[in-house]
């Protein structure tokens, strides 16, 4: 029972630690709350199924395509739309408001087409549903491809990050957007770069959760919440500590799934959060500033 | 004086006007009544200070269930005194934990504010109470509605042109501008934000309370709908939530076009919601009342010129 949950709880949470990822460099590197990001996921995850449904093209094989789709929108999105906020704002706070408001209504306007293309029912498939034995745990073999996929991502993404020079540049522009022009940076080209990239990371999260769960065209604001809580808890901008606290918050999910009622999920998730908020508001891993 | 006198007169007509409609006018008039209360009481809080609440319908849907759980035990007026502290209360754990902290903490927790409370209330109503969904007999009379609806919205505005006036007004637009310079020239930050946000939350739930009686039936899918809050939210941007009349303004052409819309394209709603925040956030940030200004500014020297 204990191992079950702790099994589950843990692909849960991969999934989990990448969404949470794309999110904090979105914010970290490009300072934009996305509260569009589970809208992204979303709809990578329907395009996967209508590949797979229409096509029979195996999500696998979609997936690159649907990563490197996810970079070219994000990429797309930060330069028609962000860009120019960025821009008007001048550094100031103004871009924190502005850029919540315009997401806030890139979340509609993609739930909207959402619905409209692909209606309003749950949708799921079937892909590789059959049970593999996990340390005598049964787990379905698709939610174990889903957690090998996020942890390819995550391992790949945080190796660049520490030891290549894009990764230094990312870095610098995330710590101190001021003075990385000093040193040579183009500010706006590693922005642009880091939101991309997060919505790259959305759009393969959205293609892991396509292959084991049942989701809807309205769900997308579930899967920003719980990125956001992930991001809070680990620490704005901190890499690691978005993976630590992603599958924290998937073992404690299934946990109070399991052992409590699954209609809690969100409120231990938020009680969580607002634990964090009130004790550590820097995040769990965060240095005290 | 005739800025008093105006309002006062157009308030006295608004109060006889149901006298004039059909029940379809009057239904429409309540909500429009009502977005205006919403967006001008979010407005309160949100408008000078920039934190944005998307958790409107938490408590206009505790409001409203106040009054479903309350309203065979007590009188009425107990009931909606009780909605109003109740929503205080909540306004003020919320507000304690989050505002002390960067703006962007408090947008993250207000957005979950309302599905966590739709949650927890389904959650004890179908574990604790083994019932799901309220009936709300009450002998007020859909006239009874609109008048009180008009008469919190109208303290709203009043409470809201005191509040610019007084030095908790100056606080928050203090506090909207710089929190920095604001913490430095003495302002109490956390006390400042945490009154106002409590006073805006009070009058949500009190709209919430007072509106209840009309669905008849209450269950908190029903009364904890997302749309109410991002409705408040974007009424009082397109008016000018800084502004005294702004969100009213907004309000009022908004909810008769989303009325509209979401009678006769329910599907593509989403897509004209979404369309309409960025195209406000792109076009007009301040809002259209100020953008109204600089318009009528611009043009003033050049008559000057003209007439030289």
């Amino acid at each position: 029972m204990l191992m079950t949950t702790l099994i589950l709880g843990l692909v849960l949470g991969g999934t989990y630690a990448l969404l949470a990822l794309g999110l904090t460099l979105q914010y970290g590197i490009a300072r934009i709350m996305n509260l569009a990001y589970g809208e992204l996921t979303l709809a990578a995850a329907f395009l996967v199924v209508a590949f797979f449904q229409g096509a029979g093209l195996s999500p696998l094989l979609s997936l690159p395509a649907i990563a490197l789709a996810g970079y070219g929108a994000g990429w797309l999105l930060y330069q028609v739309m962000m860009r120019p906020l960025v821009a008007r704002s001048g550094g100031s706070g103004r871009l924190e408001v502005d850029s919540i408001l315009a997401t806030f209504g890139l979340l509609f306007l993609i739930q909207g087409v959402l619905l409209v293309s692909f209606g309003a029912d749950f949708t799921s498939i079937s892909y590789l549903d059959r049970g593999v034995s996990v340390l005598g745990v049964s787990v379905a073999l698709n939610r174990l491809i889903a957690f090998g996929i996020c942890i390819l991502a995550g391992t790949a993404l945080v190796t660049a990050l520490r030891t290549t020079s894009w990764g230094l540049r990312m870095r610098a522009v995330a710590l101190t957007p001021g003075s990385a022009p000093l040193v040579g940076i183009d500010v706006n080209r590693v922005a642009r770069q880091g939101f991309a990239l997060g919505s790259a990371l959305a759009a393969i999260g959205g293609a892991s959760v396509s292959m084991y769960q049942t989701f809807s065209a309205t769900d997308g604001v579930v899967f920003t919440m719980k990125a956001l809580v992930i991001v809070i808890m680990g620490g704005v901008g901190n890499v690691p500590g978005a993976l630590a606290a992603g599958f924290a918050l998937g073992l404690l999910e299934t946990f109070v799934a399991t052992a409590i009622d699954p209609g809690l999920t969100l409120a231990a998730t938020f009680a969580i959060f607002l634990a964090v908020l009130l004790w550590r508001p820097q995040g769990l891993f965060g240095a005290r500033s | 004086m005739i800025r008093i006198l105006l309002p006062l007169i157009g308030l006295a007509l608004l109060t006889v006007l149901p006298n004039y409609i059909s029940d379809y006018g009057l239904g429409l008039l309540i909500g429009a009544a009502t977005y205006v209360t919403l967006a001008s009481a979010w407005a309160l809080f949100s408008g000078q200070t920039h934190y944005i609440s998307l958790a409107t319908v938490a408590f206009y849907g505790t409001g409203a269930y106040t009054v479903a759980v309350l309203n065979e035990a007590l009188p009425y007026p107990a009931v909606l005194a009780c909605a109003a502290l109740i929503g205080g209360a909540m306004a003020l754990v919320v507000g304690l934990s989050t505002l002390r902290l960067q703006g962007v903490y408090f947008v993250i927790f207000s957005f979950g504010l309302a599905e966590l409370t739709r949650q927890l209330i389904t959650w004890y109503e179908v574990n604790v109470t083994g019932t799901l969904g309220r009936y709300i007999f009450l002998d007020i009379t859909t006239r009874q509605i609109y008048w009180q609806m008009l008469a919190l919205g109208a303290a709203t505005l009043a409470l809201t042109a005191w509040i610019n006036r007084s030095r908790l007004g100056l606080a928050l637009r203090v506090i909207g501008d710089d929190e920095t310079v604001a913490a430095h020239s003495g302002i109490n930050l956390a006390r400042t934000k945490l009154i106002a946000f409590v006073l805006s939350a009070m009058i949500l739930t009190l709209a919430g309370a007072i509106t209840s009686p009309r669905y008849v039936y209450v269950e908190p899918a029903i009364v904890f709908n997302p749309t109410v809050s991002f409705l408040t939210v974007i009424m009082a941007l397109l008016g000018g939530a800084n502004r005294l009349w702004g969100p009213a303004l907004g309000a009022v052409p908004l909810f008769l076009a989303f009325e509209y819309l979401s009678s006769n394209f329910p599907d593509t709603y989403p897509i004209f919601l979404g369309l309409l925040f960025i195209g406000v956030v792109f076009l007009v940030p301040n809002g259209l009342l100020a953008k109204l200004e600089t318009l009528t500014a611009r043009k003033a020297p050049q008559t000057k010129e003209a007439r030289t």
